[in-house]
């Protein structure tokens, strides 16, 4: 089957949904690959770059669709690209259903069948097509890298020659996967980042990219973020106000803030009002990166880039992504590229576009003329975080007391064991003869050396051990040696082979250990 | 020399034994103690050979010279991969000399009860008095053996006893013959490696068992040498069925139980013939042996008996649903992230020493050590086929020691490490031990390799292995399978890594 990637109509998009890398790996998948001429130029892919590894360049959108079997973009389609539709025809792309009924109508109207990439589920399996998740992390790096532009200093604290410089103080509101990426890239150009999320189990992830977590006295209990997907939910009043306190305290001191809080299905919360824009000191930096749904700070002015009046920037971008094109494109080609490995199982370049798939049921819009959004809830659960019960550290006291039963209890049993064994030893001597109690006292002391001496051995020289306790027990040749000179013939030639054996152990043990033993070597 | 001189250096030899074993506690010391261990050897073999009651020097010679040659051959051509193998072979040397030295000893208590009958009947006969030196039956007990010398003095009671050693060398001799043989085919790749069983399973055992204990009985009652030997035949199947019916991971504690038997078998020989030495240092061996086994029990927090029995039992209910998949990746990717490691953690298992590796991942250590990277390595203690082994194969690949580490030194580690290599290993990264109560290996200590940033986990295939068990690590998200041959992939790693 042929997969074709046109041109994006939508304006200022540089984006493309087809790299030549990715066409090199739908074709091992056994697709034909076709793209619309200078479909990845703003992306700097020319269409040199795609023929040299095999894609078919065709001159119009139009006989793109005309020819492809599977056709993948980025943003939804414009209503002139549904009418280019064909029936049978797959479209990936993100495609919002949720927000686009007409949209999916004429999709579906046309026989289309339309995988959402925004509708991937959440669950570990499918995190390699989750675009949503690939493309927020590039906006929460650039983000920083806006904010940076649009900030008049180092992010770095510095003292130099000509004085000393003030690390930058940011402040990342919602810790997703854009809040976590930005808090990375902040880190990392030396700022120091405070982040804050209604979502208290995050505390851990936003520590571990190096950033304070801004911790909220709120007796509430917060729905876990897996139930919900692994998105946060609207939280009550009360808490907004505890929450909008604590960003009021802390507006004066961040020079740079950067928004990413979103609840699915709704406008964004606005966290960052008017006022704290006041509060703040002249030349900060506000970056909201939920502008597209109305943004979370009062000023937001979508894909535009404002002043305040106290000279705080507020940047309102909506296409965050679409300004790294190279590495978007990389990125977002990639999880289409994962996407049709999940559709083509055979890896034989025919789609099995199977409902059953967890992921593949969840992402389809439309499909054989039927609108399947909103889809079942997927069978497994996204990212269960287990609640870990914390065991009580054993006080002073305890831990005496169990060290006190332990200690009671080993010695319970070495005496129980003394006992037993002394009682053993009585009846043996109690029948046997004296000849033999002599060589019995000889076993038993010769078990307890040996059991004192072999703890001591080091766990890398067990082969050895076993190599040398092989040798030494080739003594079984003294046994043979006192027969031998017997006048029964059998007995003089069992015990000749028992010698020749017990040779061969002897000395290939022994060799063997020193073979081995000459190998360990320091570094 | 006299039996005074000889018994000197049977004590020097028992000192030097156990200095040669305790050297072990260390690398450098132990390449001092094998040198103990030889000497003692040759003391003890040297004072018996030219001590009172021992004849047919030349045929000693003769059988020592050829079983030398054939020791040093093997040992010099030996593959270090092949270890396993040549320890269970040389168990089985040990278990069958046993055999013959008790059967040997059944045979001359015959000859010599009888002798001692006849003297007495001729005592009797001669009114009492001691016939003159050079009588022919007084010169027949003086060309005793050291060992018939022992048997002439011997009273009813000791000869009861002298049956019942007889009796117990044998039987685990045989025991530890045929079990070897059979550990030793298993090694090799010569009898199929799984758990198998004839019909009847354990009673089968329990009944040959039954039957050994029978023959004893008469043996001991004097019915004659034909029991000893019948009970031999019985003894070896119980060996060759016991091994058979354990399965191929749990071949570490069946190769140190047999090391273990092989001493007791050395210890009751010793018994038989009132040898100090021999109890001395088959004691040694059967201890090391069985201390062996409990750390290899303890390792796989499984039961002694339940491993000699055979197979795992226990599994209390359904496994852990495994969410996720494996996510396959390729050479040139892990080349990639190896460049870029600062910590790596190497986990080696038995599909290393299969795939002959050891080499390519030395040199892969090397190069990473070149250039700054903290390479190390991790051995759990059931790794291989043997107790130690990795270590061995590691140290045959001049992987230096002081980075080979055990599981309790590098667990609190792995957290902090950004690429953990997982070669040909399986359940002892299974983290179905901690996480599944169901699991047939819960409980097991494990390396905790998920904790890393990431797991590259080197397999032939996407089977589950030699246990059956499935290992929810390889479907972890930090976790990338790199599937072929171990020592291909990590020769396409050489290819890339700098």
């Amino acid at each position: 089957m042929r997969i074709g990637t046109p041109k994006e109509l939508f304006e200022g998009e540089q984006r493309v949904a087809m790299t030549p890398d990715s066409a090199v790996q739908l074709q091992k998948l056994g697709y034909e690959c076709v793209i619309e001429t200078g479909a990845g130029a703003a992306a700097r892919f020319s269409d040199a770059d795609y023929k040299a590894v095999g894609v078919e360049v065709v001159k119009t959108a139009a006989a793109l669709y005309k020819t492809a079997d599977v056709v993948a973009k980025v943003r939804p389609p414009e209503d002139v690209e549904i009418k280019r539709l064909q029936k049978g025809q797959t479209l990936i792309s993100f495609f919002y259903p949720g927000q686009n009924d007409k949209l999916m109508a004429a999709a579906n109207k046309k026989g289309a069948h339309v995988i959402a990439m925004d509708m991937v589920p959440r669950i570990s399996r499918a995190q390699k097509m989750d675009a949503l998740s690939s493309m927020a992390n590039i906006a929460g790096y650039r983000s920083v890298i806006e904010a940076s532009n649009n900030f008049g200093r180092f992010f770095t604290g510095q003292v130099t020659a000509a004085g000393k410089v003030p690390p930058a103080k940011v402040l990342v509101v919602g810790a997703g996967v854009a809040g976590l990426a930005a808090i990375g890239a902040a880190t990392s150009l030396g700022a120091q980042v405070y982040a804050f999320d209604v979502r208290p189990e995050v505390a851990e992830q936003i520590e571990s990219m190096g950033a304070e977590f801004v911790f909220l006295e709120f007796d509430e209990k917060q729905t876990d973020g897996a139930e919900t997907g692994g998105y946060a939910s609207p939280s009550s009043p009360e808490f907004r106000d505890a929450q909008l306190a604590k960003f009021t305290e802390l507006a004066p001191e961040m020079d740079i803030v950067i928004t990413t809080a979103l609840i699915p299905g709704r406008d964004a919360p606005v966290l960052w009002t008017k006022e704290m824009v006041a509060l703040q000191k002249a030349g900060s930096v506000v970056v909201d990166l939920a502008a597209e749904r109305g943004g979370n700070c009062e000023l937001t002015v979508m894909d535009e880039k404002i002043v305040s009046d106290n000279h705080v920037t507020v940047i309102g971008y909506t296409d965050f992504p679409s300004r790294m094109a190279a590495q978007s494109s990389t990125l977002y080609s990639t999880n289409i590229r994962h996407m049709m490995t999940d559709l083509t199982p055979e890896k034989d370049g025919v789609v099995n576009h199977n409902m059953e798939d967890d992921v593949i049921r969840g992402a389809t819009a439309t499909f054989e003329g039927a609108i399947t959004f909103p889809p079942p809830p997927p069978k497994i659960a996204a990212i269960a975080a287990k609640t870990v019960e914390k065991v009580p550290e054993p006080t002073a006291e305890e831990k005496k007391a169990a060290e006190i039963a332990a200690f009671q209890k080993t010695t319970q049993s070495q005496v129980g064991l003394l006992a037993a064994g002394g009682l053993l030893m009585l009846i043996v001597g109690a029948y046997a003869p004296a000849s033999f109690m002599q060589h019995f006292i000889v076993f038993v002391l010769a078990c307890f050396i040996g059991f004192q001496v072999i703890w001591g051995v080091s766990h890398s020289l067990h082969t050895p051990l076993m190599a040398v306790t092989n040798a030494i027990s080739g003594i079984v040749i003294l046994g043979a040696l006192l027969q031998i000179g017997s006048g029964n013939w059998l007995v003089v030639f069992l015990s000749l082979i028992a010698v020749f054996i017990a040779t061969i152990n002897i000395v290939g043990g022994f060799m063997v250990t020193r073979r081995m033993l000459a190998m360990f070597q320091r570094s | 020399m006299s039996i005074g001189i000889v018994t000197a250096a049977y004590i020097a030899a028992s000192v030097l034994f156990i200095l040669s074993l305790g050297g072990l506690n260390n690398q450098e010391s132990a390449k001092r103690a094998v040198w103990y261990g030889i000497a003692g050897m040759a003391l003890a073999v040297v004072a018996t050979v030219f001590g009172p009651g021992v004849y047919n020097v030349f045929l000693i010679l003769i059988a020592v010279a050829a079983g030398s040659f054939a020791g040093y051959y093997v040992s010099g051509k030996v593959q270090m991969t092949e270890m396993p193998q040549l320890v269970a072979a040389l168990h089985s040397f040990v278990g069958l000399a046993a055999v013959f030295i008790g059967l040997n000893a059944d045979l001359m208590l015959t000859s010599v009860t009888e002798l001692r009958t006849a003297y007495g009947d001729m005592l009797i006969a001669n009114g009492g008095v001691l016939p003159a030196a050079g009588n022919a039956m007084v010169q027949q007990i003086e060309d005793l053996t050291g060992f018939g010398k022992k048997l002439f003095t011997k009273d009813a009671v000791e000869v009861s006893i002298l049956k019942v050693e007889v009796f117990l060398g044998v039987f685990i001799g045989a025991i530890t013959f045929t079990g070897s043989i059979i550990a030793f085919g298993k090694l090799a790749g010569r009898v199929d490696g799984g758990a198998k069983k004839l019909p009847g399973g354990h009673f089968l055992n329990a009944g040959a068992l039954a039957i050994c204990l029978i023959l004893g009985f008469m043996y001991i009652a004097g019915s004659g040498i034909w029991t000893m030997v019948l009970m031999t035949i019985v003894a070896g199947f119980i060996g060759w069925h016991l091994i058979l019916g354990i399965g191929g991971a749990d071949m570490p504690v069946v190769v140190s139980m047999l090391n273990s038997y092989s001493g007791w078998a050395a210890a009751a020989i010793g018994f038989t013939l009132g040898n100090d030495l021999l109890i001395v240092t088959g004691a040694l061996v059967g201890s090391s042996g069985a201390i062996l086994s409990y750390i290899m029990c303890k390792a796989m927090n499984r039961n002694f008996v339940s491993v000699i029995l055979g197979g795992f039992g226990g599994a209390s209910g359904p496994a852990q649903e495994i969410e996720g998949e494996m996510v396959a990746t390729d050479a040139g990717t892990v080349a990639a992230q190896l460049n870029e490691a600062k910590s790596v953690v190497i986990v080696p298992g038995y599909g290393m020493a299969v795939a002959q590796a050891q080499q390519a991942v030395s040199e892969l250590t090397q190069r990473l050590r070149a250039r700054g990277c903290n390479v190390r390595f991790a051995i759990h203690p059931v790794a291989g086929r043997l107790p130690g082994h990795m270590n061995v194969l590691l140290a045959e690949a001049k992987v230096p020691y002081d980075i080979v580490l055990e599981m309790d030194e590098i667990n609190d580690d792995l957290p902090n490490t950004d690429i953990v290599i997982v070669i040909g290993s399986n359940d002892i990264v299974n983290p179905a031990a901690q996480d599944d109560p169901n699991s047939p290996i819960a409980g097991m200590p494990v390396l905790e390799v998920w904790k890393a940033e990431t797991v590259i986990v080197s397999k032939r295939g996407q089977g589950t292995g030699y246990s059956g068990i499935e290992n929810p690590l390889f479907f972890k998200e930090n976790t990338r399978m790199l599937y072929g041959d171990a020592k291909d992939s990590v020769n396409q790693l050489l290819a890339t890594v700098k």
